[in-house]
């Protein structure tokens, strides 16, 4: 896995509340069978026109926001499927980082496998940021993981919460199946001790 | 010696610690993991990459059901990305020796549907899938709840996952619903007062008479729209109801071991005394025939209501949202909601397209029958059973002739409209009454306009061509 210890770039506003995850990736993209290659359909109504030409009122899509790689948007986002391929897209679109007053647990979980960092900020926070990067196109933000802050070159500054095993494996670009996987004796201890509890009968 | 009062999620997540340690996530074991073809090819591969083997592909099983097309099963899938992801599903299920119920088999269903119906799904079991809604087996007593690919790949590795220990809810939903009133109704209304993240970083466990009355199918409705509030996952104690459903099914325990294993389900009801970190209560009296009128299941009225007015709300965003959803949606605020005018209706999905949702269905359809009634001329509406052997009961109770009588469509299994990646889609601007569980923009095709309701009022529905309220509709 991608590590991600700190990251600046330029901010994309989606000033919405709810953004789920059929926004994020309709569909009738989820048919790839690879990890990659999603980008092009990210946020595919919103961003295109039916004749399949950007749809200029689309908040990325005005001038300025090109290259955009820190996304941030309203409360609960992400909400919906447990579909990876969300992140897959916003990752392979080129975002990073990805800050919101919430997220959905699944979606929130699965940034963190794709080294891509979520990061929940107050409300009146992410609101001035959004007034900030829709007001000046080109508006930069710095997100640091070891110092769990998130700072303008305005002055603004603010400090964010992570869970600190979650932040480790981030850091470091830990692969979780093979930190999973040393503790292969006691899963082994488990399953054995498991045998008489529960009655199982799958496959 | 006193013990510690515990609910029914705290046993189940203590039952199944293989490991714990300070600042660590714990690590979970998984009875059951449950595999579907649009979620899984990258795990399989990425498992491949690495060289790994599926640790226990006798607790993992695979069906198709996201894909499938609806219609005849001899006819070829002419959808060549569909059908290549199938037969990687199929591929992979050989390589790593996984049981697969296929686009042949007599067992394939939604995931959700087969799962309690062949018996995989049993009280006090953990139970994932790279799917939000297998929130559905919580129904039985179980801890169930989606995933994403990369954890599909860790269970597959490994069959456990790191979790950090969710909060509990308790959503207590007492005295009775009235006629017509149904668990689809419940939840539309938790969520319409919880909000669509209300549940967020919780476990919720419904309770209250209003929820032990229902069937297990009813419970695995209100189970499986958990996360549409928020919750990743949902769960009901296990009773009799529950231990009756599971008895004789396939892979159930049988004669003495089924015996012993009532004995165990018995223990995990949660405890007298036992507290949740947050309590919901509710009244079932207050519940009506709900339809939701925007783009989110939390936005929702009772079917005597009107279409809400955005700038009654208080907060900025959510005027905001409900304004960009009246007009995805095209809706007037204060149009009755009996006055909307529908176009499609979709009886099916792991919410309501068990045998019970469509006998209940079945039933408002032959009452209009009698009084000469049938579909709607301006309305298409298809029936799609959640299984194959949902689909075989119905058939063999004579439903599929009801149905296909009054002039609704009979399909094969499969996720089918409910989100729309097989052929069966909304047309754009197309509005449809659907039983499935999310009317996000463009869930059911792009540009179509979708309003949740329970299957009674889907098909009731489809025979006026607008929303009419069960509870009193003279046919
Ligand atoms: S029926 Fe709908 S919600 Fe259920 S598993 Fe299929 S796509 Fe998901």
């Amino acid at each position: 896995m991608d590590a991600f210890v700190r990251h600046t770039g330029l901010v994309g506003p989606l000033d919405r509340v709810n953004v789920d995850t059929d926004q994020i990736i309709p569909k009738q993209f989820l048919k790839r069978i690879e990890r990659t290659g999603f980008g092009q359909f990210l946020f595919f109504d919103w961003r295109f026109r039916d004749d399949g030409t950007p749809n200029p009122d689309f908040e990325l899509n005005r001038p300025g926001y090109e290259g955009a790689s820190i996304l941030v948007a309203g409360r609960n986002f992400g909400c919906g499927s447990s579909r990876e391929h969300a992140p897959w897209a916003l990752q392979d679109f080129g975002f990073r980082a990805i800050i919101a007053p919430s997220f959905a647990d699944i979606f929130y979980n699965n940034c963190f496998k794709n080294g891509m960092l979520p990061v929940v900020l107050p409300e009146a926070t992410v609101e001035e940021i959004l007034a900030r990067a829709k007001e000046r196109p080109g508006y930069r933000l710095t997100v640091d993981l070891q110092e769990q802050t998130v700072e303008d070159e305005e002055g603004l500054i603010a400090h964010f919460e992570v869970d600190p095993f979650r932040r480790e494996c981030l850091l470091n670009g830990l692969d979780d199946i093979g930190l999973t996987l040393r503790h292969e004796p006691d899963i082994t201890e488990y399953e054995r001790r498991r045998a008489a509890l529960l009655p199982v009968a799958a496959g | 010696m006193t013990v510690q009062p515990k609910t029914l999620f705290e046993k189940i997540w203590d039952a199944h610690v293989v490991r714990e340690a300070p600042g660590e996530p714990a690590l979970l074991y998984v009875d059951l993991h449950l595999v579907h073809e649009v979620t899984s090819p990258q795990a399989f591969e990425a498992l491949r990459l690495a060289g790994r083997k599926v640790r226990r592909p006798d607790l993992t099983v695979a069906t198709m059901d996201h894909n499938v097309p609806t219609w005849d099963r001899q006819l070829p899938v002419t959808d060549e990305i569909s059908r290549q992801q199938m037969d990687t599903l199929a591929q992979n299920c050989r390589e790593f020796g996984v049981t697969l119920y296929d686009l042949h088999s007599k067992k394939q269903g939604i995931v959700h549907v087969i799962g309690p119906e062949l018996g995989l799904t049993q009280p006090g079991m953990t139970i994932v899938c790279g799917d939000s809604h297998t929130s559905t087996h919580g129904a039985l007593g179980a801890l169930a709840f989606g995933i994403g690919t990369s954890e599909v790949e860790h269970v597959l590795a490994t069959q456990c996952l790191p979790q950090s220990r969710p909060k509990t809810m308790e959503v207590r939903v007492d005295g009775r619903l009235a006629p017509g009133v149904t668990a689809k109704d419940i939840i539309l209304g938790v969520i319409g007062r919880i909000g669509t993240a209300g549940g967020t970083g919780y476990v919720v466990e419904y309770t209250g008479e209003a929820i032990r009355s229902l069937s297990m199918e009813g419970r695995m409705t209100v189970c499986n729209m958990s996360i549409e509030g928020g919750a990743r996952a949902g769960m009901i104690a296990p009773d009799d109801k529950t231990f009756a459903y599971v008895e004789g099914r396939p892979h159930a325990p049988q004669g003495k071991a089924f015996e012993r294993a009532v004995e165990h389900w018995r223990s995990l009801a949660t405890d007298e005394g036992a507290s949740y970190d947050r309590v919901e209560r509710f009244d079932a009296a207050q519940m009506a025939p709900f339809v939701t009128w925007g783009t989110n299941p939390g936005m929702v009225v009772p079917v005597t209501g009107r279409v809400p007015d955005p700038s009654a709300y208080a907060e900025e965003a959510d005027r905001r949202a409900a304004e960009r959803a009246l007009e995805y949606m095209g809706l007037t605020p204060g149009t009755a909601i009996q006055d909307i005018n529908i176009d499609r209706v979709f009886l099916g999905s792991c919410t309501n397209a068990r045998i019970e949702d469509l006998r209940a269905a079945a039933g408002v359809v032959r009452a209009a029958m009698t009084k000469g009634k049938k579909v709607h001329p301006k309305v298409y509406a298809m029936v799609v059973p959640g299984s194959m052997p949902v689909k075989f009961q119905a058939e063999a109770e004579g439903l599929h002739e009801v149905f296909r009588a009054a002039g609704f469509d009979w399909r094969e299994a499969g996720c089918s409209m409910c989100l729309g990646m097989n052929p069966d889609v909304l047309q754009p601007g197309e509005r449809c009454a659907s039983t499935s569980n999310r009317n996000f923009e463009g869930r059911q095709g792009k540009g179509g306009r979708t309003h949740l309701v329970s299957p009674q009022m889907a098909v009731a529905a489809a025979i006026t061509g607008h929303f009419v309220d069960i509870r009193d509709w003279d046919v």
